[in-house]
C-alpha cells in the first residue's frame, strides 16, 4: 500500500517487501534523521501506552491501591519526593507515571478510533461527491462547507455538550470513550472528504476510469476498486495530521469537562485535574501529562510533515 | 458584481437557516420550560394548561416560525441563570471577548507577515528553520496547555536549580532561568467603561496587562498555522515568472518582495486567514476558560453546566451569525480584490 509511488511498481513479479525496499518512501526515510526519530518516539509512546497494564507501577482504576495520604508528592528529582512514586502524585494519591501511561492509551484509542471514523465518512462522501457530481456533490460540499467554517474544534464543543445534556453526565461518562469518538469523527470529517473530492475530480477524468465503464462495471466497483488507490497517498498525509488534531481535540473536550471522566484519564483530562493545583504550586500533575501530549502531537505533525514532503499529493488548500 | 452580491447573501442566509433549525431543535429537545418556571408543588392539569397557553403543544412547525419571528428580533426568552433576557447578558459578555481576539489578531498579524516572508525570501537561514521548527511545535501545542505554561512561567512564577549555586555561573544561570511571576492571570482587573455598556481594557495600563497573557496565548495556536501558510505562498509567488520578469528589469529587491510579491501572497491569505479570526471565536471557549475571562466563551461553558438551554440557543445563534458574517465577508473582499474570481459565474 505504501508503495504506489515506488518506480519499481511496474515489475510484475517483485514481492511487497522487496518492492517496499526498493522504494523512494524508504530512501526518503533513511535520509531524515528527524522522521526517524520521531517514528522512534512514537513507536516507544504507542508500546508503553499499550503495555501500560504490565509497565505501570499501579493500576489507577483501581480504588484499593490509592493512598490518599500519598497525594501531591512531587517527582523525584525535587525534595519531599517518594522513590515508589517516580513521577510523583496527583491530588488523589493516584502514582502520575501509571496515570499518564493509562492516560495515553485512552488519548490514543480515541485519536485512532475518531480518525477511523471520519476516514470512512468522508472518504465515502468525498468518493460519491466526486464521482457522482451534480446534487450530490452540490449538497455533500455545501454541508462540508457549512461545518468547516465553524472550524471542527467548535462543532465537537457544541455537539459534546449536547450529547452530554441529552444523556445525563452519568451516562456520559459511562461512554465517554465511544461517544467521543463519535463526536469527533463527526466534527471532522469534512477534511477528508474534499481532499478525496479533489483527487476524484482529477482521477475521474483519465482513461482508465473510461475504460473501466465501458467494461460494464458498476459505480460502486470503480469508485472502490478503481479510484480509491489511487487517492491512498493525500489520505494517507491527511491521516496523520488528523490523529494529532484528534488527540488535541479530545484533550481540549476533556479539559472542558466534556471529555473523560477523572476516574478514567486521558491526558486531558488529567492537564484539566492537575490545573486546580497548579496555584497551591503542584505543577507537575498538569505540566508532566502536558509534556508527554505535546511530544506525542508532536512527533505525529513531524511525521505527517516528512510523509507530505516525500508523497507531494494535490492537497485541498486552506 | 449584483449578483454575485446576491448568491454570496443567499448563501448566508441558507446557512443561518440551517443554525437556527438546530439551535431550534436544540430549544424543544433540551429542557422542560414549564419545569423551569413552576417547580415541584404545581399539578399535572396546571401545567397542561400552561403548556397550552404558551403555544407549547402547537405543530413544529407553527413553534419554528414563532422562534423565527422572534430571533430575527434578537429576542431569545429569558435565561434561567440570570433572570434576564438572554441577549442582554450575551452583550455584556461580547466585549470582553471581542477584545481578547482583537488584541490576538493584532498580535497574530504583526509577527506572521515579517516572519512568513522573512522565511520564504532566506528558506535556508538559520533563522528561518528556527522559525520552521518553533511553528511545529507551537502547532502541537494545544492552546489551553499554553495558557497553562504562561500562568505558570508569568503567573506564578519558576524557581529552578539545576545547576551549582556556590559558582558565579551557576547562580547566574539558576537567576536566569527563574521567573518572579506577578502578571495578572485571572479575569480582567477593572475594566475601564466607556460607551455606557462596553468595559474595555485598553483604557489602561493595568487592563493592559490583564490583557497580555490570554492574547498571547490565543495568538499561540493561529500564529504557526499563518507564518507557514504565509511562507507557502510567498515561496510560490517567488517562483513564478513576473518575479523573475521583474528581478530581471533590475527592479529592486527589497520592492520586489514588499510591492510586488506580498500583495499576491496576502490573496490566499486574506480568505484562510478570514475564515480562521472566525474560527478564534471556538478558542475563547478554552482560553477564557483557564483565565476565567468573563467573556462569552466562559460564559457559555457555564451555561452548558447549568443547562440554561435559552442561553445555549443565544449564543449558538450569536456565534453562528459572527461566523457568517466573517465568511461572506472575507468572499466578497476577496472577489474584489482579486480580479481573476468570476463575479458572475458560479465562484470557486
Amino acid at each position: 500500500m505504501t508503495t504506489t509511488n515506488s518506480s519499481m511498481a511496474a515489475a510484475p513479479v517483485a514481492s511487497r517487501w522487496s518492492r517496499f525496499r526498493g522504494s523512494y518512501l524508504l530512501y526518503s526515510f533513511k535520509r531524515d534523521p528527524v522522521a526517524q526519530l520521531s517514528l522512534l518516539v512514537f513507536i516507544m509512546l504507542v508500546g508503553v501506552a499499550v503495555l501500560a497494564p504490565w509497565l505501570a507501577p499501579m493500576d489507577p482504576y483501581d480504588l484499593a491501591q490509592i493512598d490518599i495520604l500519598a497525594s501531591e508528592l512531587p517527582p523525584f528529582w525535587i525534595d519531599g519526593s517518594d522513590p515508589a512514586y517516580v513521577m510523583g502524585t496527583d491530588a488523589q494519591g493516584r502514582d502520575l507515571l501509571s496515570t499518564i501511561l493509562y492516560g495515553a492509551r485512552v488519548s490514543l484509542i480515541i485519536g485512532f478510533g475518531a480518525v477511523a471514523l471520519q476516514a470512512l465518512l468522508g472518504v465515502s462522501f468525498g468518493l460519491l461527491a466526486g464521482y457522482l457530481g451534480g446534487r450530490v456533490d452540490a449538497f455533500l460540499m455545501r454541508l462540508a462547507d457549512i461545518q468547516l467554517s465553524f472550524s471542527t474544534l467548535m462543532v465537537a464543543i457544541v455537539v459534546g455538550a449536547l450529547v452530554k445534556a441529552v444523556f445525563g453526565g452519568a451516562t456520559y461518562s459511562d461512554y465517554a470513550v465511544p461517544l467521543l469518538v463519535l463526536i469527533i469523527g463527526l466534527a471532522e470529517w469534512p477534511q477528508y472528504a474534499r481532499t478525496v473530492r479533489a483527487s476524484v475530480l482529477a482521477e475521474r477524468s483519465k482513461e482508465y476510469v473510461d475504460a473501466a465503464r465501458v467494461m460494464g462495471f458498476t459505480s460502486r466497483r470503480i469508485m472502490f476498486r478503481h479510484i480509491l488507490p489511487n487517492t491512498l497517498s493525500p489520505i494517507f498525509v491527511i491521516s496523520t495530521v488528523q490523529v494529532a488534531n484528534a488527540i488535541i481535540s479530545e484533550a481540549a473536550l476533556s479539559f472542558l469537562g466534556l471529555g473523560m471522566p477523572e476516574t478514567h484519564p486521558s491526558l486531558g483530562s488529567l492537564i484539566k485535574s492537575g490545573f486546580d493545583y497548579i496555584q497551591s504550586g503542584s505543577w507537575w500533575i498538569t505540566l508532566i501529562p502536558g509534556a508527554v501530549l505535546v511530544i506525542l502531537v508532536l512527533v505525529i505533525n513531524l511525521l505527517g510533515d516528512w510523509l507530505r514532503d516525500v508523497l507531494n499529493p494535490r492537497l485541498y488548500k486552506g | 458584481m449584483i449578483a454575485f452580491l446576491i448568491k454570496r447573501l443567499y448563501h448566508a442566509l441558507l446557512v443561518m437557516f440551517v443554525i437556527s433549525i438546530i439551535a431550534f431543535a436544540i430549544q424543544d429537545n433540551l429542557g422542560d420550560p414549564i419545569q423551569q418556571m413552576v417547580g415541584q408543588s404545581v399539578p399535572e392539569s396546571e401545567r397542561e394548561a400552561l403548556r397550552e397557553e404558551l403555544g407549547l403543544n402547537d405543530p413544529f412547525l407553527v413553534q419554528y416560525l414563532r422562534f423565527a419571528g422572534n430571533a430575527v428580533q434578537f429576542d431569545f426568552g429569558y435565561s434561567y441563570t440570570f433572570n434576564q433576557p438572554t441577549t442582554e447578558v450575551i452583550m455584556r459578555h461580547l466585549p470582553a471577548t471581542l477584545e481578547l481576539v482583537a488584541a490576538s489578531t493584532f498580535l497574530i498579524i504583526a509577527l506572521s507577515v515579517p516572519i512568513g516572508v522573512y522565511s520564504a525570501i532566506r528558506p535556508r537561514a538559520w533563522l528561518s528553520r528556527f522559525f520552521m521548527g518553533v511553528s511545529i511545535v507551537g502547532i502541537s501545542i494545544p492552546v489551553f496547555l499554553t495558557a497553562i505554561v504562561l500562568i505558570q512561567i508569568f503567573a506564578i512564577g519558576v524557581s529552578v536549580s539545576p545547576f551549582p549555586a556556590d559558582t558565579g555561573w551557576g547562580a547566574w544561570l539558576n537567576e536566569a532561568l527563574s521567573t518572579d511571576g506577578g502578571m495578572p492571570a485571572y479575569g480582567r482587573g477593572d475594566p475601564v467603561n466607556v460607551f455606557g455598556t462596553w468595559d474595555t481594557n485598553f483604557a489602561s495600563l493595568t487592563g493592559l496587562t490583564y490583557l497580555v497573557l490570554p492574547a498571547v496565548s490565543l495568538a499561540s495556536i493561529m500564529l504557526p498555522l499563518f507564518i507557514r501558510l504565509i511562507r507557502a505562498e510567498m515561496l510560490e509567488v517567488l517562483q513564478s515568472e513576473y518575479v523573475k520578469f521583474a528581478r530581471a528589469k533590475g527592479i529592486s529587491l527589497r520592492r520586489i518582495y514588499f510591492i510586488h510579491a506580498l500583495k499576491n501572497t496576502m490573496l490566499p491569505v486574506i480568505t484562510v486567514g478570514g475564515v480562521q479570526i472566525g474560527t478564534l471565536v471556538a478558542y475563547t471557549i478554552l482560553t477564557e476558560t483557564v483565565f476565567q475571562w468573563p467573556g462569552m466563551g466562559l460564559m457559555f461553558l457555564n451555561a452548558i453546566q447549568r443547562s440554561d438551554v435559552p442561553l445555549i440557543v443565544t449564543y449558538l445563534m450569536i456565534v453562528g451569525l459572527i461566523f457568517v458574517i466573517t465568511n461572506t465577508l472575507v468572499d466578497l473582499i476577496y472577489g474584489l480584490v482579486n480580479p481573476t474570481v468570476k463575479l458572475t459565474g458560479k465562484p470557486a
